[in-house]
């Protein structure tokens, strides 16, 4: 497994651990209410598993897996670029929960995060292509 | 394809049947009025698609796909795996009954059985990490 590969999915991991916590707390908080505050966490929860862990994953996956041009997987500073852009879009996201920037945190966030899947896009369509090419 | 990756596998798809029938149920309450255990069923159906699916789904293949934790024991510990694939299915079950019961019947039983369930579920998620961490590397 390369190196990007391994940070990609390690974060994945890393978020799925956080986001399982968050949602344990939230889903016993729904049961028992003793901190209704927790209910905050909800966003965050949502941000950390669909992005941090399920499209984190999919990425770090796809650039271990995807054909490549003979040993070479072709210009791989945009899928390193990717790895930094979707990090900062979940962090900015994640900001929310600790501070209130009024919801620009969450769009720039977001523009990380088009712009992290722009860049992965950019590495990886090549090398969605037929066998032998 | 080892065994328990098989039954990772269709379970979830299983899950994807029924949560895809759970949206058709509450896509029902705009035209009728649903019963209020099943019109309390929407975070339920959120979860059988993306725990009981999609994140089992990918257990499933990555316990069978990943590179290898050692030459004795390649797959990490499979009866850690085993044990994940038990408290998830139990968890996810127990809040999939909980869930909307709790919505209309005020007994404590249900907010129990719902904490026990982020409870089987949390416990899952961190063995699930924890059995896959050392099987991420490079080559």
């Amino acid at each position: 497994m390369p190196r990007l590969s391994v940070w990609f999915i390690r974060l994945a991991l890393a978020y799925l651990a956080t986001g399982f916590t968050f949602g344990a707390l939230l889903l016993a908080n729904k049961g028992l209410a003793f901190a209704p505050l927790l209910w905050r966490l909800r966003p965050t929860h949502i941000e950390l598993l669909l992005v941090g862990w399920m499209v984190q994953l999919a990425m770090g996956v796809a650039f271990w897996i995807l054909p490549r041009f003979q040993a070479s997987r072709g210009d791989v500073r945009p899928a390193w670029l990717a790895l930094a852009l979707i990090n900062l879009g979940i962090g900015l996201v994640a900001l929310g929960l600790v501070v209130d920037l009024g919801g620009w945190n969450v769009v720039a966030g977001r523009l990380a995060e088009l712009a992290a899947v722009a860049a992965f896009a950019w590495h990886a369509w090549p090398r969605i292509k037929p066998i032998g090419q | 394809m080892p065994t328990l990756t098989r039954l990772y596998v269709k379970t979830s798809l299983l899950y994807l049947a029924a949560a895809l029938a759970l949206a058709l149920v509450l896509a029902l309450a705009q035209t009728t009025k649903l019963p209020a255990l099943l019109a309390a069923a929407g975070p339920t159906y959120f979860h059988l698609f993306l725990v009981g699916w999609a994140t089992q789904l990918i257990m499933g293949i990555v316990f069978w796909m990943f590179p290898k934790w050692s030459k004795e024991r390649p797959r990490g510990n499979e009866r850690l795996a085993a044990v994940v694939y038990g408290l998830l299915n139990v968890g996810l079950l127990l809040r999939v009954v909980s869930e909307p019961a709790r919505a209309v019947s005020p007994a404590a039983l249900w907010g129990w059985l719902l904490a026990l369930s982020a409870l089987l579920q949390w416990l899952a998620g961190i063995g699930f990490v924890a059995n896959t961490w050392g099987r991420v590397k490079e080559r």
